[in-house]
């Protein structure tokens, strides 16, 4: 099914604008794709008059043009009928937000309406859920926008089976500057699953990295999945909840007992070449380095530090996860020396983590970064920057990109998240190059980007 | 699909389960490599099929009463002549539903297990792992979608913890990797092929030398 219609639609009819409860879902979603999208967006409901000065319609046949994407937000009795009304007119997709289908005992409302979806083949995203953010053409989120943030435009599409969680992981996001092209939550997804929200993003421009939340696919499902990402050329990281073992009951076969659903599913993941994040953390900080740095990077890790226990904790954290932190040739530790300022020469710790200690400068940083950047044994190198080192200036990031920009590899950097370095940090986003706010979450960008390496 | 596979599928279907010889013989038939067995349905039987094979054999309890045959005593390992033979026969032809024996070559080798399963997510899958009794405790498997391709078993096998093992650990001989992913991927198409008649499959151990990896021990287990 064609989901353009309903992640890049051109008009919008929200139906369900309540004229007594300001709060009703369908009057927020009118609110901010009236206000704050590029569609055309009209209001129906069979009262008709007028909402905030904007006529509202009394019924679809009423609106000045065929619009692409109807929004439901109504009893969910109604939808059957209104879905009927929608495809007859020539709408070409749907959002219902209403829940009220098989997760209220409404089976035969669910059925109904995947009937009527698949006869026509009418894309249709729901029910029961929060529906689409794809700016700059609609956002069916229906919290108030003073409740919530507004991401940074970028390259990470999100699906999530959960609205709520959904919010959560752009709120994570957001926290993390990443930018998001565009989030969909499926809800029930009697239509349309995370397997079409993934073949549409695989072609999807704006989207280079997938992020899923997933917790269970529907019967088949799985596969059809699993060779979808198989045949992309796009990045997907996946993050599972509800890894119940499962298969652990009575049987008969040690296969059945050991391939548990969720080791099923795990394993299945690694064949496919999706990125499974063990936690919501990894998942942010995956979406983010592959964003920055697809296909670049790899297992051979280099951790330059200005402290010796950030360096410490960061390569306990790195054989952890499989990455490989390199020896440097004694050749090499001589050469370094020689391009370090004499303030540090002698007291640096030229072992891997190399330790530039609290005396560094600047110049130090952005040259020892530069110097493993040129080293072929070098797949990334992972810089653990203090600002609070007296001989590092809020330009250290425009002086490290200098060099970052000559290479196909990449750096990652971790600052901690405080307002008084805000500058630090955006002297590096600004240039290109993520930040992350603790050092576990840079170790997971390393190791996103030599998962997806190999 | 073969005509003597279809034979075999519906034979078992009212057990819910292929009998080892059988089992065995699917496998042959999509070019698996098996330890060389015979089903002797009487003494005379068994005592040819035991000069053809060769002492000392693994004689098992051949009845579709009995799935777990360990369980009941009916797995006689290292039967070294044709006295033992006799009294072997003897003994499990008393077992309920005795439909008669199993004669197996013994071998060596590492032990793995190649397992199938329908999962309702992802369909067919296949399970590699480091074999044996102990399999269940130590859980060392990797799982693929069936069906893979010789390569992509030799990637699930670098991937499980004990692949030191089948690489030659402390003096042991090496796995020949060739045979044994080929095996796998085999394995992987029957697999594919039958998945809507087959429910599970266990082969464990399967025996895995310098030379050739064999199946040493089958189980079949049909839908219903």
């Amino acid at each position: 099914m064609k989901l353009d219609s309903i992640i890049e639609p051109h008009s919008i009819a929200v139906y369900g604008l309540s004229k007594t409860n300001p709060f009703h879902p369908a009057n927020v979603i009118y609110a901010k794709n009236h206000l704050r999208t590029n569609s055309h967006t009209y209001a129906i409901n069979p009262k008709g008059g007028t909402h905030f000065g904007q006529q509202v319609y009394s019924s679809l046949a009423e609106l000045p043009e065929v619009p692409d994407l109807a929004v439901l937000t109504i009893r969910a009795d109604f939808v059957p009928d209104t879905l009927r009304e929608c495809i007859a007119a020539g709408v070409k997709g749907a959002i219902i937000v209403s829940g009220g289908f098989a997760e209220a005992g409404r089976d035969d409302l669910r059925q109904e309406v995947r009937r009527i979806c698949e006869e026509n083949d009418f894309p249709a995203i729901g029910p029961n859920c929060l529906g689409v953010y794809s700016p700059p053409n609609v956002n069916t989120i229906f919290l108030p926008v003073e409740r919530i943030m507004t991401p940074k435009l970028g390259c990470v599409s999100i699906v999530s089976q959960s609205g709520g969680y959904l919010v959560e992981i752009i709120l994570n996001l957001i926290q993390e500057n990443v930018g998001i092209a565009s989030a969909v939550s499926i809800g029930n997804k009697d239509v349309i699953d995370e397997v079409d929200v993934l073949q549409y993003f695989s072609g999807h421009e704006p989207t280079r990295v997938i992020g899923i939340y997933v917790e269970g696919f529907k019967e088949g499902r799985g596969r059809t999945f699993a060779e979808t990402v198989r045949s992309m050329d796009k990045p997907v990281v996946i993050f599972k909840a509800g890894k119940t073992p499962g298969g652990t009951r009575a049987v008969s076969s040690h296969t059945a007992a050991l391939a548990g659903d969720y080791l099923t599913f795990s394993e299945i993941m690694k064949q496919c070449g999706a990125i499974e994040a063990d936690s919501p953390g990894e998942f942010v900080a995956f979406c983010k380095a592959l964003g920055h740095y697809k296909g670049k990077g790899g297992k051979r890790t280099v951790i330059i530090s200005v402290s010796g226990g950030h360096g410490a904790i960061a390569s306990d954290l790195c054989s952890a996860q499989g990455l490989d932190l390199v020896e440097i040739p004694k050749a090499d530790k001589a050469a370094l020396a020689e391009k370090l300022s004499e303030n540090v020469r002698k007291i640096v710790s030229y072992n891997n983590p190399i330790d530039l200690t609290g005396s560094v400068a600047d110049a130090d940083i952005a040259v020892a970064t530069n110097f493993f950047l040129e080293r072929d044994y070098v797949d990334q190198v992972i810089l653990l920057c203090l600002p609070y080192v007296p001989g590092a200036t809020p330009d250290i990031g425009a002086h490290v990109s200098l060099y970052t920009r000559e290479f196909d590899k990449p750096v990652l950097v971790y600052i901690p998240n405080m307002p008084k370095y805000q500058m630090y940090i955006e002297g590096f986003e600004s240039n290109g190059i993520p930040v992350s706010h603790s050092v576990e979450g840079v170790v997971y960008m390393a190791k996103a980007l030599a998962r997806y390496a190999k | 699909m073969n005509d003597r596979v279809k034979e075999i599928l519906k034979s078992s279907m009212e057990a819910g389960w292929v009998l080892e010889p059988l089992a065995k013989e699917m496998l042959n038939i999509y070019g698996m490599t098996t330890t060389n067995f015979a089903w002797a349905k009487t003494p005379g039987q068994a005592q040819a099929s035991a000069q053809r094979i060769g002492f000392p054999l693994v004689v098992k309890i051949v009845s579709h009463q009995v799935l777990h045959k360990s369980d009941v005593g009916g797995v006689v390992v290292g039967v070294k002549d044709s006295a033992q033979l006799d009294s072997v026969f003897f003994r499990l032809s008393e077992l309920p539903g005795f439909d008669g024996v199993l004669l197996d070559q013994m071998a060596e080798g590492a032990e793995v297990i190649l397992g199938s399963k329908q999962d309702p997510q992802f369909g067919p899958v296949v399970l590699i792992g480091i074999g044996g009794t102990s399999v269940e405790i130590y859980k060392d498997v990797s799982i693929r979608m069936a069906p893979l391709t010789a390569a992509e078993a030799l990637h699930a096998l670098h991937s499980l913890k004990g692949r030191r093992l089948l690489e030659g650990y402390r003096g042991r001989t090496p796995v020949n990797m060739d045979r044994l992913t080929n095996l796998i991927a085999r394995f992987s198409q029957m697999v594919y092929e039958l998945a809507d008649s087959i429910e599970s499959i266990d082969l464990n151990p399967v025996l895995c030398g310098a030379e050739e990896s064999l199946i040493a021990d089958a189980r079949i287990m049909l839908k219903r």
